[in-house]
């Protein structure tokens, strides 16, 4: 008995920072509708900051408790300088936008926090007074424990006095309930945006600190929180505190007994839980549905989409030239980084087409790559196929798995059909990581060989040319669906659904069939990129690689066709150069940072608007 | 008899949007439903075009059940309808608009292949030319004035060839001069296919001037029902509308 309450009260405790991070995160994305990548990166200052200041505080209770909220407050302060340096420059861009900018805070932070704090974990500093452990009927749980347990309500409290007491708490509400009224706050609306980034960074430095007796601090904290203050934020409801303490609640518990039942679940079991809430309350447990047509688009309307002109045209047929002659002059390494760029430019591309025109963004594309690396990599090992076949068959395994996946997703819409992809994707990825017999596990799949005319020993050429020609003919043929009947009705769908079911459009069906194509195609890119690297490894389906493919189209721009192959070279590229570097994190990011700053509409949009006359894209006329 | 709806229901929690309402259409009559905001009209068109399901009732078109069935199901047994507030597909101009409801009416949505704008282009120069927008075809749809839009819309309902147009508040959002000439247009295009039409407005100079016949609807019941010298004199309809706006119409 005494140990099941323990495990109750564990479950509860280790709720306490979760909730912490996640009210931030909600509180941010309620008002601003930023998505902020960096919240898991606030939450690792919160522990190395609270860290450092203890130790130059002395270990009294004053010092332990003042540290950890003086570290809180020293988050909040970099939350809101991140707002006003770098995100208020780019409110006015495309939906989503702001979450790159994020993406090269996190970087950068990390190699900040490993230059400050070295690499090695730090082993937290033990509460004053709360070192021992409480007899729960014969079974011990930590002292600290009770005092996390305390912290969530009262923290709750805090913020539900905040919101319905204070005018400024009122404006918050009032801005998450009613985008339009944001912009109708004129000069007040700064002030709230930066005041909202101080307040979540605040709290996400604060769960990061009080955690900091039983986790630590390591520099894997922010990339292990963010997944899961996303599934608090999204089970619980989008902008709704309490929905996030419950959710906190619910998962912390679930955590706490499945590890007792079933070990090997727990990678994966939030992301189950949040896959069955969405599927059945769309909007979350205590969340209420975006009001319909009014998902927060920002900047000009989409234009129209008119074929290329000869001029863009000719430059196109210069890029085939110019790819098919590179074998000539340029050296092995020169064809692998140009392999890795078409390839990632076909993932890119695939991700753009439900994410730009089909109005769905996937948080977790890369299963599809994944799935078509691995449905490759399986049949060389089990099925003794050779490359041909194998390159052929490996995206079915993506295109079942877009099926699957896709049926469930395409009911959503918004941040929350983003996060149900990220949820399958983490599935995916947790099965073939933990799947030993069959996927190798953490190992991988090796020694996925080329077909000997393509063999790496003799020369790059004859797969760079494969690549280059299944790539550029799978860009081609989604550019001309996206021209074709079936594409428009994937955009009228993403335009307007109430007339697309009007005008006897099966949205569901559209939706799921583009979704699923786009995952096949993402399956070709990952079935050809087994074969360039020569093994399979559960990477190819992480987040991180998601997160590249989401930055690759937002960064290149994806209100323009140009943009995911723009995104997907600059980016690509980027990272090879700087990757050599020790502090590369720090460059990318800050290169990150600096381009979405110069290119708020991507940089093909960019492009587009300084090149385009040239190029004979006529502009649209704005009203 | 193109639409017999008899005894339709629909509740909002405690409100009952629409109370036991039933009535006839016929093919060429253009039927106006009047009643002040808040009366349930928006409500009505959304069973008849199947966004919302009836608590009871049914709803006859021709030889089919509407009540329950799925809105694209429901357009594609002839069924056009406009919206209160304009939903078109901003990122396409003019004429792809009209040719995306084409496209669907032909079940050409999956083609992979073929290039859309090239698609049913007379068919959909022809619509638009019917409702005065045909020389603003290649614009994007995201520019146009709002009265504009209003005729966009009613080109893309009439892209199925419909028996029935569903308009609500046709007119909402545009200039008193607009107006008139948009309801004469349909008064017109009714004619001449023999549509059979209804309608809800709230400026009395169209619904007088143009309705064959006016249903009156209060809190969800039908109040009135006849040709528009009858509606006009209902008493009823007087005490509803205060008395005031009917008098000039
Ligand atoms: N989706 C809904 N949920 C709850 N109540 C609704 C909904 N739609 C309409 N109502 C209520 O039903 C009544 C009729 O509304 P509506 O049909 O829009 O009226 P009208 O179009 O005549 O102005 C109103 O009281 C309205 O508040
Ligand atoms: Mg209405």
């Amino acid at each position: 008995m005494g140990f099941y309450i323990v495990q109750v009260l564990t479950g509860l405790s280790s709720a306490a920072a979760l909730f912490l991070v996640a009210s931030g995160l909600s509180i941010i994305f309620g008002v601003t509708r930023v998505v902020n990548l960096a919240h898991g990166s606030f939450y690792m200052l919160g522990a190395y900051i609270a860290y450092s200041l203890i130790d130059l505080f002395g270990r009294g209770g004053l010092g332990f408790w003042g540290g950890i909220v003086l570290a809180a407050v020293a988050v909040g302060m970099i939350g809101a300088i991140v707002e006003v340096l770098i995100l208020r420059r780019v409110y006015q861009a495309p939906e989503l936008f702001q979450l790159v900018a994020t993406f090269g805070v996190i970087l950068v932070i990390q190699d900040i926090a490993l230059l400050v704090w070295g690499a090695e974990d730090l082993v937290g500093h033990r509460a004053p007074g709360l070192t021992g452990a409480v007899d729960i009927m014969g079974t011990p749980l930590p002292a600290y424990d009770l005092a996390l347990i305390a912290i969530s309500p009262v923290v709750l409290a805090g913020l539900w006095l905040l919101f319905n007491r204070t005018r400024w708490g009122t404006l918050v509400r009032a801005a998450t309930q009613d985008r339009e009224m944001v912009g109708a706050l004129g000069v007040n609306q700064a002030w709230l945006f930066t005041g909202t980034f101080f307040l979540g960074s605040m709290l996400a430095g604060l769960g990061g600190a009080v955690q900091l007796p039983k986790g630590g601090a390591d520099l894997l904290m922010d990339f292990n929180v963010i997944a899961a203050a996303f599934v608090v934020v999204v089970v619980g409801g989008m902008g709704s505190i309490f929905g996030a303490f419950l959710a906190a609640v619910l998962i912390a518990e679930l955590n706490a007994f499945g590890i007792l039942v079933f070990p090997e679940i727990t990678l994966v079991l939030m992301f189950l839980v949040m896959a069955v809430v969405l599927i059945f309350r769309p909007w979350g447990l205590l969340g209420s549905p975006e009001a319909p047509g009014q998902k927060g688009q920002q900047g000009p309307p989409e234009q129209p989409l008119r074929p290329a002109p000869v001029r863009v045209q000719m430059a196109g047929v210069a890029v085939v030239g110019f790819l098919a002659l590179l074998p000539v002059v340029a050296g092995p390494f020169a064809l692998v980084l140009t392999v890795d760029i078409l390839i990632f430019a076909l993932f890119a591309v695939s991700l753009h087409f439900i994410m730009g025109p089909g109005g769905m963004v996937s948080f977790g594309h890369a299963a599809y790559f994944g799935g078509g690396a691995y449905g490759a990599a399986l049949l060389i090992h089990y099925a003794n196929s050779n490359m041909e076949s194998a390159m052929a068959l490996g995206p079915v395994l993506a295109a079942v798995l877009a099926l699957v996946f896709g049926w469930f997703c395409v009911r959503l819409s918004g941040v929350y059909l983003a996060m149900l992809t990220l949820a399958f994707a983490q599935v995916a990825w947790s099965v073939v990581f933990q799947w030993n017999d069959v996927t190798g596990g953490d190992d991988g799949l090796l020694y996925i060989v080329k077909s000997a005319w393509a063999d790496t020993a003799q020369s790059w050429v004859p797969f760079y040319l494969l690549t280059a020609v299944l790539c550029l003919s799978a860009m081609l043929f989604l550019r001309r669906v996206l021209f074709s009947p079936f594409g428009y009705a994937m955009r009228a769908c993403r335009d307007s659904e109430l007339r697309s079911h009007a005008i006897g459009i099966n949205v569901l069906e559209q939706r799921w069939l583009a979704f699923t194509l786009s995952g096949v195609a993402a399956g070709v890119a990952g079935s050809l990129y087994v074969f360039s690297k020569g093994s399979a490894f559960p990477d190819y389906m992480s987040i991180p690689l998601s997160f590249d493919a989401l930055i690759m189209v937002l960064l290149g721009g994806v209100k323009t066709l140009l943009g995911p192959i723009v995104g997907a070279v600059t980016f690509t590229w980027i990272q090879d150069e700087i990757s050599r570097f020790e502090y590369w994190r720090f460059f990318l990011g800050l290169a990150i940072i600096l381009l979405v700053i110069a290119f708020p509409q991507g940089i093909a949009g960019f492009g587009r608007r300084y090149l385009g006359p040239w190029f004979g894209i006529r502009a649209e006329e704005a009203q | 008899m193109t639409l017999v709806v008899d005894g339709l229901f629909k509740a909002f929690g405690g409100v009952q949007a629409v109370n036991n309402v039933s009535f006839r259409l016929d093919a060429g009559e253009l039927l106006a439903l009047i009643g002040p905001n808040g009366a349930g009209k928006t409500t009505c068109f959304n069973m008849l075009n199947g966004q919302l399901r009836p608590d009871a009732g049914s709803i006859r078109f021709f030889d089919n059940e509407l009540a329950g069935v799925a809105p694209r199901k429901i357009w594609r047994l002839g069924v056009g309808r406009t919206f209160q507030i304009t939903a078109t597909f901003g990122s396409m101009t003019v004429r792809e608009n009209v040719q995306m409801a084409l496209m669907s009416y032909h079940r050409r949505l999956f083609a992979l292949l073929p290039r859309a704008a090239a698609l049913y282009v007379d068919e959909a120069m022809a619509l638009l030319d019917r409702v005065g927008m045909a020389d603003q075809a290649d614009r994007p749809c995201s520019v146009l004035a709002y009265g504009d839009l209003k005729r966009v819309e009613l080109a893309v309902a009439l892209a199925n060839e419909p028996r029935l147009l569903l308009m609500d508040e046709p007119t909402a959002g545009m200039a008193p001069k607009e107006r008139v000439e948009l309801m004469a247009l349909t008064a017109d295009i009714v004619a001449e296919r023999k549509i059979a039409v209804l309608f809800t407005e709230h400026d009395m100079d169209v619904v007088f001037g143009h309705a064959g016949r006016i249903l009156v609807l209060n809190r969800g019941q039908l109040i009135a029902e006849g040709n528009p010298a009858e509606v006009r004199e209902n008493d009823q309809v007087r005490e509803v509308y205060l008395g005031a706006e009917l008098g000039h119409a």
